[in-house]
């Protein structure tokens, strides 16, 4: 996993410094060079290096120690190798002591250099995965770990940073799979809650009554089954955050218990008569447009509003494709890990397939279809080939309208139709892609005589 | 036309042009043409007793054929760059010219008793590795892959001559022409 890491070398002598740096990217590492401290240092400024080789004795104020010293003020994890070729017990304790990786006298033996950046490489890569790993494991993600450089999720971001440390609630809105969790998550791990739970719960995964017990517990007895306490998300919640997702598919009884909840920061427990209060940030998330629920009676307007303090909408992929191909290489990134697969990014052609898709399931989907092409991908780089299953999967292309005026088992009837016929026929490939079994598909046909 | 070009001189003997023509252009499936290389005494450094490999890939690269899709010269000369010790060969990566030095692939370089299939095996090696870098590859993690790197003498020979799966896909396909 090389490509991933940039390398830097700084020595005032060209000839040494893009050597060295040859000899590195035949290696398969990105590097560039610095032919002085000063233009190290303005490097680091943009570039996070994972590696840096610097010359001792450079001209220009600027020596070796004073580069790295300077390099480690503005990265405290960089690894740095000082090279010289006047080694003197002093200079290398100098060096150690100031926090330089390893010391090297040149010219060196090609072995040695070689295990020395594998040897740190390695560390890196542990060091990365470990963070990837604490992360997946926790779910701690703060706004850094948000990847977008389009100007609308960056205001979003903004505002979301703004909001953090307040208590008010906050509504997130957008489509399925952009993100909506994510901005919660770094919204509540971002503010002074950070070290108080973070209790996230599904309202559209739940029952009505399922989901009353999971939100505000029960007293024991209250219902059969019911043979101890339980505490509720909002109890677990408490001095922490609840974020409700899918919030627009509550049911009515559960709108007023909520309003109430948000209103007067206490409840009661199912069969309980000791009233709970609780103090508990709440962040709400829905795909649906409030707005128009409540102007058709579904969703009640109080509640709307008391949820609706700070409104955050979540823009869909398709309206800033800008973060394609960055979304695209993190993915690649974290999945090659996870994957084990040395796949260091995707060709001009592959993301190009990747900028013309519509991506309806937004990020969620991009970083399935990319998984799925890294699993088959045998090259070094993901390619347009790779991609070719995006758009034959039944999902929406441009334009496309739901019909309306047609029954369910017309509309199914049309959907197998159309399925097997962009299989070729190939009723397992249809069955799979419907997400349904074989022997359920093979029912179907027979029901709706669709021919084969 | 496109050719491939291996450069050598007097110095080095015909056994091994022959055997590396040969390879070169079965691995290349291209025609092949043989070049004289000029003198490199003047890439001597005399403190340390070796041959600078930049200057003789300057120089590759200024007289390089206008007909040839690489050159790849072989030498009979120790070479080194600035930072290391020592190298066995040097290519310019993605580019037309690459270097390749036979002192530290004989085994009486190591007090050992001279062995020519092991000489020439080691020489085909490093001549395919350094080709494989003007193609734009880089170091292989498969051990057995010619591109993986040997920065010993040993590591060559625990590599095969040739390239692994990976590496062969991403070389231009049915040959340079």
């Amino acid at each position: 996993m090389k490509t991933h890491w940039r390398i830097l070398v700084v020595d005032d002598e060209e000839v040494m410094c893009e050597s060295l740096a040859a000899w590195l990217r035949e290696d398969g590492y990105a590097v560039d060079t610095a032919s002085s401290g000063r233009q190290a240092v303005e490097l680091a400024r943009q570039t996070d290096y994972a590696l840096y080789f610097v010359d001792l004795k450079m001209p220009g104020g600027m020596d070796g120690i004073e580069t790295m010293m300077q390099v480690r003020h503005l990265h405290a994890d960089a690894s740095i190798i000082i090279i010289t070729a006047y080694a003197t017990v002093d200079t290398a304790i100098t060096a150690m002591k100031e926090g330089a990786q390893e010391y090297i006298v040149k010219p060196c033996n090609p072995e040695e250099i070689s295990l020395l950046v594998s040897r740190i490489i390695k560390v890196k890569n542990l060091q990365r995965e470990n963070t990837i790993l604490r992360k997946k494991l926790t779910r701690q993600y703060r706004f850094q770990d948000v990847i977008s450089k389009s100007p609308r999720m960056r205001s979003i971001l903004d505002l979301a940073a703004e909001v953090a440390s307040l208590r008010s609630t906050v509504l997130i809105l957008g489509d399925s799979g952009t993100g909506k969790e994510l901005i919660a998550r770094a919204i509540h791990f971002s503010g002074d809650r950070a070290n108080r739970p973070f209790i996230a719960v599904s309202c559209a995964a739940l029952a009505e009554t399922l989901l009353e017990s999971e939100l505000f517990g029960y007293e024991k007895g209250a219902f059969t089954g019911a043979d101890q306490q339980k505490r509720g998300k909002f109890e677990l919640a408490d001095s922490g955050t609840i974020f409700l997702d899918e919030i627009g598919d509550i049911s009515p009884k559960l709108q007023v218990d909520l309003l109430r909840v948000l209103q007067d920061r206490s409840f009661y427990r199912l069969g309980g008569t000791e009233e709970v209060r609780v103090d508990a940030r709440v962040i709400a998330a829905t795909h649906v447009d409030l707005q128009q629920a409540v102007a058709d009676g579904k969703f009640r307007d109080d509640l709307f509003y008391r949820l609706n303090v700070i409104e955050i909408r979540i823009p869909p992929l398709r309206e800033r494709r800008e973060d394609i191909p960055l979304l695209a290489q993190h993915f690649v990134e974290r999945l090659a890990h996870e994957l084990g697969k040395e796949i260091g990014g995707i060709s001009e052609e592959g993301l190009k397939a990747l900028l013309d898709y519509n991506w309806p399931g937004n990020v969620r989907e991009l970083e399935n279809a990319i998984e799925r092409a890294m699993v088959t991908c045998r090259a070094a780089q993901l390619t347009e080939h790779d991609f070719c299953f995006l758009g034959q999967n039944g999902s929406a292309p441009k334009g496309w309208t739901v019909p309306s005026g047609m029954s369910m088992q017309e509309m199914e009837r049309l959907l197998i139709i159309a399925t097997i016929q962009g299989t070729g026929g190939n009723i397992k490939e249809a069955a799979h892609r419907l997400g349904i079994d074989r022997s359920t598909l093979y029912e179907k046909i027979k029901r709706y005589e669709i021919p084969r | 036309m496109k050719y491939l070009y291996l450069g050598s001189n007097s110095e080095t003997g015909r056994e091994t042009v022959t055997a590396l023509a040969e390879l070169l252009a079965a691995e290349f499936r291209t025609p092949l043409r043989h070049w004289q290389l000029p003198p490199v005494d003047f890439a001597f450094d005399p403190q340390r007793g070796q041959y600078a490999s930049i200057p003789i890939l300057e120089m590759l690269t200024r007289l390089c054929p206008p007909d040839a899709e690489k050159l790849v010269a072989f030498t009979e000369r120790d070479l080194f760059i600035p930072v290391l010790t020592f190298v066995f060969g040097h290519a310019q990566l993605g580019g037309r010219v690459a270097l390749v030095s036979a002192a530290r692939l004989r085994q009486e370089f190591y007090g050992l008793e001279p062995n020519r299939e092991v000489f020439l095996e080691r020489v085909s090696k490093e001549t395919l590795h350094e080709a494989g870098h003007t193609f734009g590859l880089v170091h292989c993690a498969e051990r057995a892959c010619v591109m993986a790197l040997a920065t010993r003498v040993q590591q060559i020979d625990q590599k095969r001559a040739a390239f692994c799966p990976a590496c062969l896909r991403r070389l231009p396909q049915g040959g340079l022409i």
